[in-house]
């Protein structure tokens, strides 16, 4: 299964040359300059150093541009990003995907209870990687579709479930229905192992 | 064979990353000099920047401080709930880039002879970029110098300034009154003042709930102050007979009859008030670092006029001003916009080195102020090169502050996100 084969990243060269200075093409800024926009708060590259404001290094293009037009549209709450995202064009935005996704992603070191990590790796596989696959680390392949979850910042992931479950974030029915049948037979507690689980990937 | 950049990334990119690491830079800078003129937010980020785009760049930072405190932060540090260490940051990974860090307060930028004087040695440069950020203007206020600010501290240029802010507010009796006189507009960090005033509040809630701030300020309106005032209300009494903060706007009808006496701690308006401070915090005004006052890169303002695509001075070719110093109309007096303007700055001088005409230039800035306990407002902005290049225009429809009556989980929310935009930003100036 060459979509559960784990990104590496490393076949393209582009990755280790650091940020690029090309100029823009008809009057849009370069990636490289829209990305150092981005920066301050999602750290170089894209790897954040925490606490809250997650890593958005090699994360797949059609979840960054969904993600970023949901924010633009006030589909998902923004407690910043919404007032962030109306500041970009979709073309922007677009080459904003492209270099972020060819960024290298680098687990976030961070404290977690990592005796609840072994119950939520078990959590994971019964409710959530069925899409979420590999663990919720990034995938490779053609048709590769993923968000970041493994080695995510830990209060990101907690902030955007309680968005889920608050109605503040577009939850797909999927993902309700297997998110519901969690808090009913695991309560809390589960959900928390399943973050647990998340930040063991490092 | 010559290769310029782009052909010489085609070719590599066959080639695996790890056969990558370590390949040098081909030297499309070589020989080209950069002076950087000051190590803080803008003039770090600067030199890093060139430095990444071409490590053939020459690259010198004059800074004649070993260490470099952020103001952003420091006000946490004045509420206690923050070590000065962690606002502390050196240059050991620039250095270990390849960028020369040189001790040493510069004198003034010779913009014809493209030499930099510092610490008795000439620093010669095709290209100079100015960083100085602010000069305090001490006497602007009567009774207020220098010499007076051991007393009377201004903290507004971070380290051993905050540190004697914070232990006068731990001398401070239960039942005193800290003062702060605010400065007039522009200045560095438009909601700082009332950041500081919220963090002292934070403070004297907790161990001198009787203690309380004023705030005297020759403004009647200041950044974020809807926002700032709800958080005052629910937290520190605000508006009541139990206020922790108040806020007195144009105590003097005119600004420059206000007087200071250091010995008493006494602000004397012309009306012939005198309020007694327990511990009086003076932010004096402002204008560009002292080097660009020398280096004639301002104009009457007090502040230097750029070419805002490039920041380059408009005064004089070759010069590029950024951060606090520079006028870069819509954007404001901060530490992100100072970060970003260095990162435009740095890829328009890569770009002349190569001959190339700069590229479209895209700005943002994002500002966090923590009001208390789980309660942090923020401004943000992404901003555009207006069609006839003379302003750096926030996009219509984009940005701005935080709602009011916003829930508190979303207050909270954002303390976590101004904590990550400090790791971040330090981080990405720092290494």
């Amino acid at each position: 299964m060459a979509k559960r084969t784990l990104n590496l990243a490393l076949a393209t060269g582009v990755l280790a040359l650091g940020i690029s200075t090309a100029g823009s093409a008809g009057g849009i800024a370069s990636a490289s300059m829209l990305a150092n926009t981005c920066t301050g708060c999602h750290g170089r590259d894209g790897n954040s150093l925490g606490p809250a404001s997650p890593s958005i290094a090699q994360m797949e293009k059609t979840a960054f541009i969904e993600a970023m037009q949901a924010f633009k549209s006030g589909k998902t709450y923004g407690t910043i990003m919404d007032r962030i995202a109306k500041g970009y064009t979709d073309e922007e935005i677009e080459r904003m995907a492209d270099y972020f996704a060819a960024r290298r992603f680098v687990p976030a070191k961070q404290e977690f209870d990592a005796t609840k990590a072994g119950k939520g790796a078990r959590l994971h596989d019964k409710y959530c990687e069925k899409c979420h696959e590999n663990g919720g680390r990034p995938i490779t392949g053609e048709d590769a579709e993923y968000y970041l979850l493994a080695g995510q910042w830990l209060p990101y992931l907690e902030n955007t479930i309680a968005d889920f479950r608050a109605g503040r974030r577009e939850i797909p029915k999927k993902m309700k229905k297997k998110l519901d049948k969690l808090i009913k037979k695991e309560g809390e507690a589960g959900l928390a192992a399943i973050n647990a689980f998340y930040a063991d990937q490092r | 064979m010559k290769m310029n950049r782009r052909e010489f990334v085609k070719a590599a990119g066959t080639a695996t990353a790890a056969g990558l690491v370590g390949v040098p830079h081909l030297a499309l800078g070589a020989g080209k000099k950069v002076v950087v003129v000051g190590g803080g937010t803008g003039g770090a980020t600067a030199a890093r920047y060139i430095k990444l785009a071409d490590a053939s760049v020459d690259v010198t930072i004059l800074e004649p401080k070993t260490h470099y405190y952020t103001c952003y932060m420091s006000n946490e540090v004045l509420g206690g709930d923050r070590n000065l260490e962690t606002i502390r940051f050196g240059y050991d990974q620039l250095a270990a880039m390849g960028i020369r860090v040189v001790h040493a307060a510069a004198e003034r930028v010779d913009p014809v002879a493209r030499v930099v004087r510092a610490g008795g040695k000439d620093y010669a440069f095709d290209r100079c970029v100015v960083a100085p950020g602010i000069e305090l203007l001490y006497d602007r206020i009567k009774g207020y110098s220098e010499a007076a600010s051991e007393r009377l501290p201004h903290a507004w240029q971070a380290g051993k300034q905050t540190k004697l802010l914070r232990s006068q507010l731990e001398a401070m009796p239960n039942g005193g009154t800290a003062v702060i006189v605010a400065p007039p507009n522009p200045f560095r960090c438009p909601p700082g003042p009332y950041e500081r005033a919220s963090q002292m509040a934070h403070y004297f809630k907790q161990h001198k709930p009787k203690a309380k701030v004023l705030i005297l300020d020759p403004k009647s309106k200041f950044s974020k102050q809807d926002l700032f005032i709800q958080g005052w209300k629910a937290l520190y009494g605000f508006g009541t007979e139990k206020a922790m903060i108040e806020w007195q706007p144009n105590p003097d009808p005119d600004p420059d009859a206000i007087e200071v006496d250091a010995k008493d701690r006494l602000v004397k308006t012309s009306f012939g008030d005198e309020i007694k401070a327990d511990v009086l915090n003076i932010i004096p005004p402002q204008r560009a670092g002292k080097i660009a006052q020398v280096s004639d890169l301002t104009d009457d303002s007090g502040w230097c006029p750029v070419d805002k695509k490039t920041f380059e001075s408009t005064k004089h070719p070759g010069v590029h001003v950024i951060g606090d110093a520079c006028i870069a109309t819509k954007m404001p007096k901060s530490g992100y916009s100072a970060n970003n303007q260095a990162k435009v700055c740095a890829a328009a001088i890569i770009a002349m080195f190569k001959g190339e005409e700069p590229g479209t230039p895209s700005y943002a800035n994002t500002c966090y102020s923590i009001v208390g306990k789980d309660w942090g407002v923020s401004v943000a902005m992404v901003y555009r090169l207006s069609a006839d290049g003379k302003t750096i225009a926030g996009v219509e429809g984009a940005g701005g502050l935080s709602p009011m009556d916003a829930p508190l989980e979303m207050r909270r929310r954002e303390v976590q996100y101004a904590y990550s935009w400090f790791r971040n930003i330090t981080a990405d100036i720092f290494g």
